[in-house]
């Protein structure tokens, strides 16, 4: 209407507009250092020290599951975006990080199809079926991870991470959490422990590796240190409590500390930023959820180790989490809002 | 904004939390003295630059006017007069749209033989003799009137009427005035330049509104890039009783919620003003036009505006006449350069695009920004990976994701139940978000809803 009555009287077409000049609403800058992309590259160069160690143990096992799981993620990320209707956006490594921590963290004997199973849940249903990146509520790794350790329970289970014949000595010892489970077999010392000469998924074995990549991550403040610190921390309060009314335990504090994924999961899976809360209060709470969980777990289920179902089971709760820590705005809560 | 039963609030920090360290690109402007621009061949002068009601014009077309003569007025209890910034005949009534989108009546005065120019200008503006020792000081009263007959406003941007922030009240006493020289925007150094050139008005001025609102103690408080305008302010403040602070260069550090808790160590609630506890905050351009208002009986009638950016040709930090156009000052600043993308009235975080160049300069425009496509680097947006950066950016601690994206979504509860309305749009969520995503754009618009969905 506007535009009909003043006809007429604008200015010529050439006069008052300069050429190339925009208008947006501000802020007029943004900091050039952060994506997304940036986010993700970091954990991946945080796992390389995660990745070296598996390298070292379990040579080509791990560059085979890890490469098969890196690649059906990739694949099945590509074809849900294009189902789905939107560009494939696999620039932003999401996908890639999804397939290393879930190749990580299977056993070096699992088949083939396992880790591509587990691509394909983690994926397909962990993540596209929601919304794709930033809509999962769950871990993608995990719910692969969950999938395959149900349906493939031989392959996954205790006995699929023992064999004899590889020429690999570590290959000949129960896990540790197993070992303890069974109260068979004698587990390794704590050294051992700490610095991942033992049997276990291609990722979890070495604490010291972990530490490594994951102080990288904290440090580059691509993971909120608030999670892995209250998870540590309450696992081993639980395991404290655990050795203290119950002298039965197999295992004492620093073993719990120092073997299964615990550590490998409160600073790589558990850091996840969609499935974790937004708040440090928040991500208090879900850490010592997650600590408590993996070692009530280990100590009372079946599963020698608890982390899967850990993971899926305090992600289930982050939107009540962030409901309950909705920080008071600096000044207090408004008086008539 | 409601004044209600101040909360008892908790004890300030140091510094404050959150806020963010965006490149300040201070230097293109911060050597270069302050330039007497020369009169224009007109001006326009807004009836509407403050928060309030409109003015009304007092003067007719072809009437002569003498830079000085008030030319607007409102009897409103908020709003403040207009004065001519030059001499001369003036022009029919004309209309402009203003950088924040009002569309206001502006009074055009084609500029007479007879001007203040250059040095002359400056002398009367802001250089003579301030007295800081002996200054006598007239009663409260007195102060406030010659305040609003100057028709102030805060120059830091705005632009609230400062005989109502000044206006003693017995139930709410004032006990420290803050005066605040942080220039924490980005880019402009015309608070910087004033107070390097011209300590000595800033002080008397700090005096004088501190005797106004009965205030004991006076705390200036400058970033610490600013050590040198923090030194002069010192010297000019020898023996007053004034406190000079520096306090961490971080964004937004001059906003009064950030700056009254690292001085006083109080926090404002947030329904609330400074004055609920005990505060008063003048910017330091504002605390010059007082003492010259109250010492000199000068209206407003100029301001230091920085012209910058590396869109600009020469950056500069000119002493401008109100009503002057954006345009005329970048053509002072050498022109716009071929990479020039975006033109803006204040800095890069809280400014406003301008869509023409034709817009007059008014009380509160502390510079002009030209921004180049480089600076721009536009990224696309991407999703939200809740990865928390805003959050630790927000210096308010609100949770800037889940309000944007409901506001986005239309989710008006949710946006509520995070405090939507406690934001005060400064923007270190959209600068910090890895997504890019626009979340102060998407919370202002929630804002503008809730607020236009209330009446």
């Amino acid at each position: 209407m506007v535009e009909a009555t003043n006809k007429a009287a604008s200015p010529p077409q050439d006069a008052p507009v300069e050429p190339g000049l925009q208008v947006a609403p501000g802020p007029h800058l943004s900091s050039t250092g952060l994506s997304t992309r940036r986010l993700m590259v970091d954990v991946l160069i945080a796992l390389i020290p995660v990745f070296a160690m598996a390298l070292y143990l379990f040579r080509w096992y791990a560059v085979l599951q890890v490469g098969i799981c890196v690649v059906s993620c990739l694949a099945v990320e590509a074809i849900t975006s294009l189902w789905r209707g939107s560009r494939p956006s696999l620039q932003d490594a999401s996908a890639i990080v999804t397939g290393v921590i879930l190749g990580l963290s299977l056993p070096w004997s699992a088949p083939w199809y396992v880790g591509a199973v587990a691509s394909v849940v983690a994926i397909g249903f962990g993540k596209a079926a929601f919304g794709g990146l930033g809509q999962n509520i769950f871990n993608p790794a995990m719910v692969g991870r969950g999938f395959v350790m149900i349906s493939f329970a031989a392959s996954l289970g205790a006995t699929a991470y023992v064999r004899s014949g590889t020429g690999l000595e570590i290959l000949t010892q129960a896990t540790p959490l197993t070992a303890a489970k069974e109260l068979s077999g004698s587990l390794p010392g704590l050294w051992a422990l700490f610095v991942g000469n033992a049997n276990g998924s291609l990722g979890e074995t070495s604490v010291l590796a972990c530490l490594v990549g994951g102080l990288y991550l904290c440090l580059r403040r691509s993971a909120v240190w608030l999670i892995p610190i209250s998870m540590l921390a309450s696992a081993a309060v639980v395991a404290g409590l655990a050795n203290l009314l119950m002298p039965a335990t197999p295992l004492t504090v620093l073993q719990h500390l120092t073997s299964g994924a615990l550590v490998f999961s409160a600073f790589f899976i558990a850091t996840d930023p969609v499935t974790s809360p937004l708040t440090g209060r928040g991500q208090v709470i879900f850490g010592a959820g997650l600590g408590a969980l993996v070692v009530v777990i280990r100590l009372f289920s079946n599963y020698p180790e608890g982390v899967v179902f850990a993971v899926l089971l305090m992600n289930a709760v982050v939107p009540l989490i962030n409901r309950v820590t909705i920080p008071e705005p600096l000044g207090g809560l408004p008086v008539d809002a | 904004m409601s004044v209600a039963q101040p909360k008892p609030v908790k004890p300030g920090r140091r510094s404050f939390s959150g806020g963010i360290h965006p490149a300040a690109a201070k230097q293109l402007a911060r050597d270069q003295p302050i330039e007497v621009v020369p009169t224009p061949k007109q001006v326009r002068i807004p009836l509407l630059q403050h928060v309030g009601a409109l003015c009304e014009a007092v003067v007719k077309s072809r009437d002569e006017v003498v830079a000085g003569d008030l030319i607007g007025k409102s009897e409103a209890p908020v709003s403040a007069f207009v004065h001519a910034s030059i001499s001369g005949k003036v022009a029919k009534e004309s209309a402009a749209t203003l950088p924040n989108g009002r569309r206001v009546p502006t009074v055009p005065i084609k500029a007479g033989d007879e001007q203040l120019e250059g040095q002359a200008l400056f002398d009367d503006t802001y250089g003579g003799e301030w007295p800081t020792l002996r200054l006598d000081l007239p009663r409260p009263d007195l102060i406030l009137q010659a305040v609003r007959d100057a028709g102030l406003v805060g120059m830091g941007g705005a632009a609230f009427p400062t005989h109502i922030k000044l206006a003693a009240n017995p139930d709410r006493p004032i006990d420290t005035l803050v005066v605040n020289g942080c220039e924490c925007e980005p880019y402009l150094t015309a608070d910087y330049r004033l107070m390097l050139e011209a300590p000595r008005p800033v002080i008397t001025g700090a005096l004088l509104a501190a005797s106004a609102v009965g205030a004991r103690r006076i705390i200036i408080g400058i970033e610490d890039d600013k050590r040198q305008a923090a030194e002069a302010l010192s010297k000019a403040a020898e023996s007053t009783g004034i406190e000079v602070r520096l306090v961490r260069t971080k964004y937004p550090q001059g906003s009064e919620r950030q700056l009254v808790p690292v001085l006083v160590g109080s926090n404002v609630p947030a329904a609330g003003l400074p004055l609920d506890v005990g505060v008063v905050v003048v910017n330091v351009a504002t605390a010059a036009a007082i003492a010259r208002a109250v010492l000199r009986g000068k209206p407003m009638t100029h301001r230091v505006v920085t012209v910058t950016g590396r869109g600009v040709v020469q950056p500069k930090n000119l002493l401008a006449p109100i009503g002057i156009s954006y345009g005329e000052l970048i053509e002072l600043a050498g022109g716009i350069t071929s990479q020039a993308a975006r033109v803006l009235a204040g800095g890069p975080m809280m400014g406003f695009t301008l869509g023409d160049l034709d817009t007059p300069v008014t009380k509160g425009t502390s510079g002009i920004t030209v921004l180049t496509r480089d600076d721009l680097q536009a990224f696309e947006e991407t999703a939200c990976v809740r990865c928390g950066l805003c959050v630790d950016a927000c210096p308010l601690n609100l949770v800037p994701t889940r309000i944007a994206l409901a506001a986005r979504k239309g989710a008006w509860t949710l946006a509520e139940r995070y405090h939507i309305n406690t934001c005060m749009e400064c923007g270190c969520c959209a600068y910090q978000c890895p997504a890019q995503i626009p979340l102060v754009q998407l919370i202002r618009m929630g804002k503008a809803h809730l607020a236009a969905a209330r009446v």
